[in-house]
Formats: C-alpha cells, sequence, structure tokens
C-alpha cells in the first residue's frame, strides 16, 4: 500500500504521553414529556390511540386489522392467497378514485399509504404532512368503504405477485424463515407468511371483494395516530371519517399456536450456498408476563444487543459470523424465543456448537450484577431513542395495541426493568434458555455442512 | 421549512464542530465524519476503507476490546459506523445524559486507535462474512452499486469494488492501518456533529475538553476523481447464480453536486417524477400498463442522495420477467425520457414530488440518527450542515422546463447499462 513519507507505527498511534484516561460518569437523565394521548373505542367498535408529538409537522397513521385464515390448517385453504391480492389491491380503486387519483391525493399533501398483510393482520400504514390529515383520513374512508378491487387491477397483481412471491423465495433468510414456521408449525395458518403460485392463480376478483365484506372489519382493530395534531381532536375527526365503516362480528385473530417443543433441527439442502443460516426457536413468554422484564434482560445479556455472550463470542472473538442476535417474537397469544446467526459453511457447525453452549450457559453461569445493569440500561435507553420519533412511536404503540396493551404499559416500562433483579434473571435463563427447550432449521449447503453436522448431532440430515 | 440554530467552530487542531440543539426529546445524537471513503484506497487494497471503519471499533488507548460497544449500550445507546465512496461516519445516539461519555469514545479513537494483528484477524473474517451475507450468498448481491460503477466509470478509484476483493482484505496489514490512520484520520479532516438535547456551552467545553489535545496532523490534499463520461453506451452481462428473474440497471453521469447542488436536485426531482408513486411515468407504463418489470427504481446516487462529491450517477434499475426482453424495457424507458424532454411534466406532478421530498425531509430529521448523521455529511461534503433543511425549498425551485433538461441530458449515447442474468437453469 503506498504510504505516505512518514507515518507512525501502529504501537506509536496506540499510546500518548498522558496515557489511558478515565471514563466520564453519566449526567443526570431528564425525563422525557408526558404522552398527551386519547385511547377510545369508536361506536364501530376500532380502538383508536392518539398521541400528540410536535417534533416536525406531519401525523403517522397505523391501522391493524387482525386479518387470520379461520381454518385450523392451511390445507386447501385460499385464505393466504386471497388476502395477499387483497392487501396488493385495496389500494388501487373506489367508486370516485382510480389509483393513480389515489396515488395523486396522496401525494400532494406529501402522503402515502401502504398495504401489507401477514398471518396475523393487515395493515395499512401511512403518513402526511399534518396539514393533510384530513386527505389521508379522507382516502383511507374511501378504500375501507368503498375499494372496488377493478378487474384489471386484480388481474395484473395476480401476475405481480408470482413474480414477487418467486423473487422473495430466492432470498436466503426468507427460505429460512418459511422453513423454520413450517418445522414449528406444520399446516397452522400461522406458519404460511406466502401463498403459493397455484393458489394465487386460483383467487378471483369475487373471492377477494367477499373476503373484504367479511373480514376487513373495525370490531377488533386498532389505528394509531402519532404526530403534530392534538388527540381528542384526531380522534374525532377519525370517528367522522370513518363513522360508515361498519361490519358484522369482530375481526379474526389467530386462533392459538401450539408450544414450541425442544428437538433436533432439520438441515435444509441450499445447493452452492457459501454461507448458512441458523435459526433456532424456543417457548417463551408475553410482555404481560410478571417474568418478562427478567426475561427481556436475559434475552439481551444472550444474543439480543452486541455487548452480549453470543456475539462477542462467535463474531468478535471467533469471526464465524457478521450477524447474530437473539430475539423475542410476539404473536397473538404467546411468544417465542428465536436465535439467528448467519455463518460460512465451513464453520457452521462450530458456529451452532458455539450457540448451544452459550444458552447452556446463561441458565448455568447467569448473568452477573454488572451483565444485567448494562442489559437494563440499554433496554431503558434504547426505548427511549426508538420511539423519540413519530414513526417509531406509532409502530411500537400498535404493535403493543395488538398485544391488548396501551400507552400506559409503554410509560410504566422502565420502573418494571429497573425493579429486575439478577436472581430473577438467573431464574428465567435457567427455564427459558435450556438448550433442550430449542428446536430449528439450519439452511445451507448440505453436501458442505452434513460431515460435521453429524458430528455434532442433534440435526437430522436430508 | 424553518431551519433550527446551527452552531459551528473549528478547534486549534482543525475539527470543525457542528451543533444542532433540540430539546424536543431528552436524547442525544454524536457522530464523527471522516473525510475518506472507498474512492481514496489503493489498487491491491479494495474494501480497506470499510475493513479499516470495523477497526475503529476495537478499541483505542483507553479501551479495551469490545469496551466502545459496552459503554455505548450500558448507557441506554445504539451505535454504528459506515463507508461511503467519500466519507466514513461513525456516530452514537444515546439518553441526553450520556452526551460526555459518547464524546470521550469518539475523542479516544480519533487520538489513540489501538490497531492489532489479533483484531485485524478478526475483523477480516467478520468482514468476509458480511460480504457473503450481503453479495455472494443471496440474490442481486451488489446490485447495482457494486456492479455499475465498474460500467460507469474508468479509473479505479470510481469503478472499483468498495466491499473488496478476499484476496485484498487478506493481504491488508497493520502497517497498511497505521499509515491508513496517519494519513486520513487527522481532526483536520474531520467533522463532529452534536444533535439532541444539550446546553451549547457546555457541550462545547465538553468538545474542548475531550478533543482539544488529539494531536494536530494536516489534512491530507484530496485528489480529484474527476474522469470523463462515457462517450458511448457501455454495456456489461453479469450472471447471478442466486437470482430467479433477470435485472437491469442503467448509469448515467449527474452534475457535480458540489459546485451546482440545484443543477444536481433537477435530476432528483426528475427521479421522482419517474418512479415515485403509482402515478408517476415510469411505474405507470412499465409495471401497470406494459407490465414489462416486476419493480423499478430512479435516483441519484448509488447510497442515496447527496452523499457523495463528483463523479456522482444516476440510475434507473428494474426487475423484470425472462419474457421481456432487457431491450424492449430500456426502449420502453429511453421513449418515456425522450416524451419527458420534449414536451415537460404538468405543474402536478412537481407539486407531487415537491411534498412528498417535504415529508421525507421531516421524516428524515426526525429520526435523530438520520439527522446527526445528515447534518455532518452536509458539513463534511458541501461545507453547509444547514442544506438539509433548505432541500425542500429547493427542491420546489425546481422548473418543469431544468426537469426536461434533465431528462434530455440522460442520453443513450453516454451511458453504462448492467444487464443481470440468473445462472443457467434459472430459478433456484
Amino acid at each position: 500500500m503506498s504510504a505516505p513519507a512518514t507515518h507512525r507505527s501502529a504501537e506509536e498511534i496506540g499510546r500518548t504521553e498522558l496515557g489511558p484516561r478515565p471514563l466520564p460518569d453519566l449526567g443526570t437523565q431528564q425525563p422525557p414529556a408526558d404522552l398527551s394521548h386519547v385511547d377510545t373505542v369508536l361506536p364501530n367498535g376500532l380502538r383508536v390511540i392518539a398521541v400528540r408529538r410536535a417534533t416536525v409537522p406531519m401525523v403517522e397513521v397505523r391501522l391493524r386489522v387482525p386479518f387470520a385464515d379461520p381454518a385450523q390448517s392451511t390445507k386447501d385453504s385460499l385464505h393466504s392467497a386471497q388476502a395477499e391480492i387483497l392487501a396488493n389491491t385495496v389500494l388501487t380503486g373506489t367508486a370516485t378514485r382510480d389509483r393513480v387519483q389515489i396515488d395523486t391525493e396522496l401525494a400532494l399533501v406529501g402522503g402515502e399509504l401502504d398495504s401489507v398483510v401477514d398471518p396475523e393482520r393487515l395493515s395499512i400504514s401511512g403518513s402526511a404532512l399534518a396539514s393533510g390529515l384530513d386527505t389521508l383520513l379522507d382516502v383511507l374512508r374511501d378504500v375501507l368503504t368503498g375499494a372496488v378491487y377493478p378487474a384489471d387491477e386484480v388481474e395484473r397483481e395476480r401476475t405481480r405477485l408470482v413474480e414477487r412471491i418467486m423473487l422473495a423465495r430466492s432470498q436466503p433468510n426468507v427460505i429460512a424463515r418459511e422453513a423454520l414456521q413450517k418445522h414449528l408449525y406444520g399446516d397452522h395458518p400461522y406458519a404460511k407468511e406466502m401463498p403459493e403460485a397455484d393458489e394465487v392463480a386460483k383467487v378471483s376478483r369475487e373471492d377477494v371483494r367477499a373476503l373484504h365484506a367479511k373480514a376487513l372489519l373495525p370490531r377488533g382493530s386498532v389505528l394509531a395516530i402519532v404526530g403534530d395534531v392534538e388527540p381528542e381532536q384526531a380522534v374525532s375527526a377519525i370517528q367522522d371519517a370513518l363513522k360508515d365503516w361498519q361490519g358484522e362480528g369482530t375481526a379474526q385473530e389467530l386462533a392459538p399456536l401450539p408450544p414450541v417443543q425442544g428437538g433436533d433441527l432439520v438441515l435444509v439442502n441450499r445447493p452452492g450456498a457459501v454461507q448458512s443460516q441458523i435459526r433456532l426457536s424456543a417457548q417463551a413468554i408475553t410482555r404481560t408476563d410478571p417474568r418478562y422484564p427478567a426475561l427481556q434482560v436475559a434475552n439481551l445479556v444472550f444474543g439480543g444487543f452486541f455487548s452480549s455472550r453470543l456475539v462477542e463470542n462467535i463474531r468478535e472473538d471467533k469471526g464465524y459470523t457478521y450477524s447474530a442476535r437473539s430475539h423475542p417474537e410476539f404473536t397473538a397469544h404467546g411468544a417465542t424465543l428465536g436465535v439467528d446467526a448467519d455463518t460460512a459453511s465451513d464453520v457452521t457447525a462450530a458456529a451452532l456448537l458455539e450457540t448451544r453452549y452459550e444458552l447452556a450457559k446463561l441458565g448455568l453461569v447467569p448473568p452477573t450484577e454488572s451483565e444485567v445493569d448494562t442489559a437494563r440500561r440499554y433496554a431503558i435507553g434504547s426505548l427511549l431513542t426508538t420511539t423519540s420519533s413519530q414513526a417509531g412511536l406509532a409502530s411500537f404503540l400498535v404493535n403493543l395495541a395488538g398485544l391488548g396493551l396501551g400507552v400506559e404499559w409503554f410509560v410504566g416500562h422502565p420502573e418494571r426493568l429497573q425493579k429486575v433483579t439478577a436472581e430473577e434473571v438467573a431464574n428465567v435463563a435457567l427455564e427459558f434458555f435450556a438448550p433442550g427447550n430449542f428446536t430449528g432449521v439450519v439452511v445451507g449447503d448440505a453436501t458442505k455442512l452434513a460431515p460435521k453436522l453429524k458430528a455434532l448431532g442433534g440435526i437430522i440430515l436430508p | 421549512m424553518a431551519s433550527p440554530e446551527l452552531h459551528r467552530f473549528t478547534l486549534p487542531n482543525g475539527l470543525r464542530v457542528v451543533f444542532a440543539p433540540d430539546p424536543s426529546a431528552p436524547v442525544v445524537g454524536v457522530s464523527v465524519h471522516y473525510d475518506v471513503g472507498f474512492r481514496s484506497e489503493p489498487e491491491g487494497r479494495t474494501g480497506f476503507a470499510h475493513l479499516f471503519e470495523h477497526l475503529m471499533f476495537q478499541g483505542s488507548e483507553s479501551l479495551e476490546k469490545l469496551a466502545h460497544f459496552r459503554i455505548v449500550q450500558s448507557s441506554g445507546g445504539t451505535f454504528n459506523g459506515s463507508t461511503h465512496p467519500d466519507y466514513t461516519d461513525y456516530y452514537q445516539v444515546l439518553p441526553s445524559a450520556a452526551l460526555e461519555r459518547a464524546l470521550f469514545l469518539e475523542a479516544d479513537r480519533m487520538r489513540a486507535p489501538k490497531i492489532t494483528a489479533e483484531n485485524l484477524r478478526n475483523q477480516i473474517d467478520v468482514v468476509k462474512e458480511e460480504i457473503r451475507l450481503n453479495v455472494l450468498n443471496r440474490p442481486y448481491g451488489g446490485f447495482p452499486w457494486i456492479l455499475l460503477p465498474p460500467v460507469l466509470f474508468q479509473t479505479f478509484p470510481n469503478a472499483h469494488n468498495g466491499y473488496g476483493d478476499f484476496v485484498d482484505l487478506e493481504n491488508a496489514t497493520v502497517e497498511d492501518c497505521a499509515a491508513f490512520f496517519d494519513t486520513y484520520y487527522s481532526p483536520a479532516n474531520a467533522v463532529l456533529t452534536v444533535a439532541g438535547l444539550f446546553d451549547v456551552s457546555e457541550a462545547r467545553a465538553l468538545v474542548e475538553k475531550h478533543f482539544g489535545d488529539v494531536p494536530a496532523r494536516p489534512a491530507p490534499v484530496r485528489p480529484s476523481f474527476a474522469e470523463p463520461a462515457p462517450s458511448g453506451e457501455l454495456r456489461t452481462t453479469h450472471v447471478d447464480a442466486h437470482a430467479p428473474m433477470p435485472a437491469l440497471a442503467i448509469g448515467y453521469r449527474v452534475p457535480d453536486p458540489v459546485t451546482d447542488v440545484d443543477g444536481y436536485l433537477a435530476y432528483l426531482v426528475l427521479a421522482g417524477v419517474l418512479t415515485d408513486g403509482d402515478g408517476s411515468r415510469l411505474q405507470q407504463r412499465l409495471v401497470h400498463r406494459e407490465q414489462l418489470v416486476t419493480d423499478l427504481s430512479a435516483g441519484c446516487g448509488l447510497f442515496g442522495p447527496l452523499e457523495a462529491r463528483d463523479p456522482d450517477t444516476f440510475t434507473i434499475s428494474a426487475i423484470h420477467p425472462a419474457e421481456v426482453t432487457a431491450d424492449r424495457v430500456i426502449a420502453a424507458i429511453d421513449e418515456e425520457l425522450a416524451r419527458l424532454s420534449e414536451e415537460p411534466p404538468s405543474a402536478e406532478e412537481l407539486a407531487k414530488v415537491t411534498a412528498r421530498w417535504a415529508s421525507t425531509m421531516h421524516k428524515e430529521h426526525d429520526r435523530l440518527t438520520n439527522r446527526t448523521l445528515g447534518l455532518g455529511s452536509a458539513e463534511l461534503l458541501f461545507g453547509r450542515a444547514e442544506l438539509i433543511y433548505e432541500l425542500p425549498e429547493r427542491i420546489a425551485a425546481v422548473t418543469v422546463d431544468e426537469v426536461a433538461a434533465a431528462a434530455k441530458a440522460l442520453r443513450p449515447d453516454s451511458r453504462a447499462i448492467l444487464i443481470v442474468e440468473p445462472a443457467a437453469g434459472g430459478a433456484e
């Protein structure tokens, strides 16, 4: 490398005359401002959470409609395909607006709306300049009460959806996610995150319109609105705009999931892969469980942030991975713990070994006071930073609402974290992180992986 | 948009400092932008600027390996770094009580990073995993940011792969690191930004306390990376082992964003007219009316607009079904560009783009991480942090004729075309 004429050596660069300096103490922390908010249920059954946060002249809107397949099994069910087509065409036409008009009206108020569906819910999310809230709500009203699903739009989206599913399924993380969900839940609707091409082909415009009438219901749904608005005024504007959104019954919640049982992993062959996806899962507890704050801390210490045992081991010590993490996943009725790592083929088995070692160690050599304290402060601080933007707060609140919680839980959570003791963390670590609780998948090139994984054991080879 | 007050000063060692106080939430962002990116790395050391960014997290005189992460996170904060063509940034976003710690951390590694053979070895492995994750093991890896520059540009600094070849990464030495640090990581070659809740005079005293004795070294002379625009249409085909469908990217050159920011913004508006929203020209025609493509986007800069100096790019990229030829997609794009250059877009088309950009900028500024980094990169590249607050107004000032002229300047006889073909057998 062409160096400048003279430069210091690495040793010279790494020291000064003064020597190491002490870490400054933390200053005094100001509490966040009180959240002015309203949490109410409208006559049509829609729960509305409105929060004032006037940092920028914008407004963020998140509508969450429980939208699960009512069937027990996805075998012979077209729900997933119908719901995908619905989500991709609900914003393409009403009696008074076509696709381009919807986009134009929203654009002129700096707005956008997007609709996506997953096995649990249909989410319509968007934002606009605060001065354009009326337009945003009027478009929302129009599509909720009068989406017409134009035949040509449905036809086009069917074709495009098949292409997009093919694109998604070429992504290793999507392949791994689908394999994991199938392994955990079989034919349960929760496992079906994408339809098959032949199912998409069977969906008619009439099916989609019928699904809208039957399932896109206000009762059981939540709308969170955060931004430069007065909460009372926002609620009355929403009530006014959405008063004609009515429907029989309650939006469909997901059927309870069978608990995840520990067991052998499954190796999924992806020929030619140069890296493998390790995806583990175990049963956990919901946010409302009194042990949840301790579990949150235990998860952070294990693999929930950079300063965790898993990352320090398999990334910063051994260099097996760029990305390793563990995380709780909340479903409508329960929760799981996930452990993810992507590692080169030749170190996949070693990374899995180290991951199992760290899982066992978390229970047997529980987090120290200092580890608990680091994780606790990170949990409190990152809650503050991730919810300091309008969009961050809106997304966080609508997710909480999906679990039946609200602003009070959010405001009270730092105190719950503050009270967590190392002993409580040790107890949940021993109970929930035991390696035997976990099962999962490894996706990679089976020819390269099989010999070492076979030696390691606990994994079913293809 | 009302621009919040900005304070700036320069320390005797040359470090430029920007303060953007904002009391709306008790959080603070601290970033350091160094004026060196992957365009400055020498031949035989592709990927070095990014590898070096990783090493800056591996400890310094007062901080053991892993201490940086632990201190930021135990203070309730988040951190990261990223390497761009012309700069490398580092940031922390934390509860406001941790401001002094963030300044301490950045000062310590600016003064005396600890670069060891062991950490270098470890981070070469980590970076290789990062490249496997983001490029080698996935479809459309490096599309188009790694694959298009070698078609559009002729000189090594502009054309080469900023993630680096494994061979070059393996060859990196501690000696290379020392030379790179001494040359490019001087305080005179950096901008420190603080945004969020803090007291301006207290923060200034803390900056002087922690950064004041970082030894002065000269800022390196920045070379020109200028090269002529292509004198024809340059085409390359890349075979992607994982891609299920073909893709293409068309690259053009744009005006120098430093000397002609308003000229550059006309291309930004053009990108919106072409591909932002269902009502945009190319979305309407290529996605919806003729169904030639599955996905489509256009924009300035391979990492986003206004994040690099000259030469910068305008890119249109698409993923399309195998039944549709690349030439058919390109012909449709060329027709739409020709139409725009002959008859300017309507005032309403521009009003849509303008309003959406105003929203986009508001949302960016509402995220403290983005605001801090945006201020820092604007100060470093343009010498004007306030540019990020002026953008909505300057975008609104772009005229329909300027957009038509920009469309006209995207000439078929001066561009690069990258074709991505799925490997034989198509989808996996």
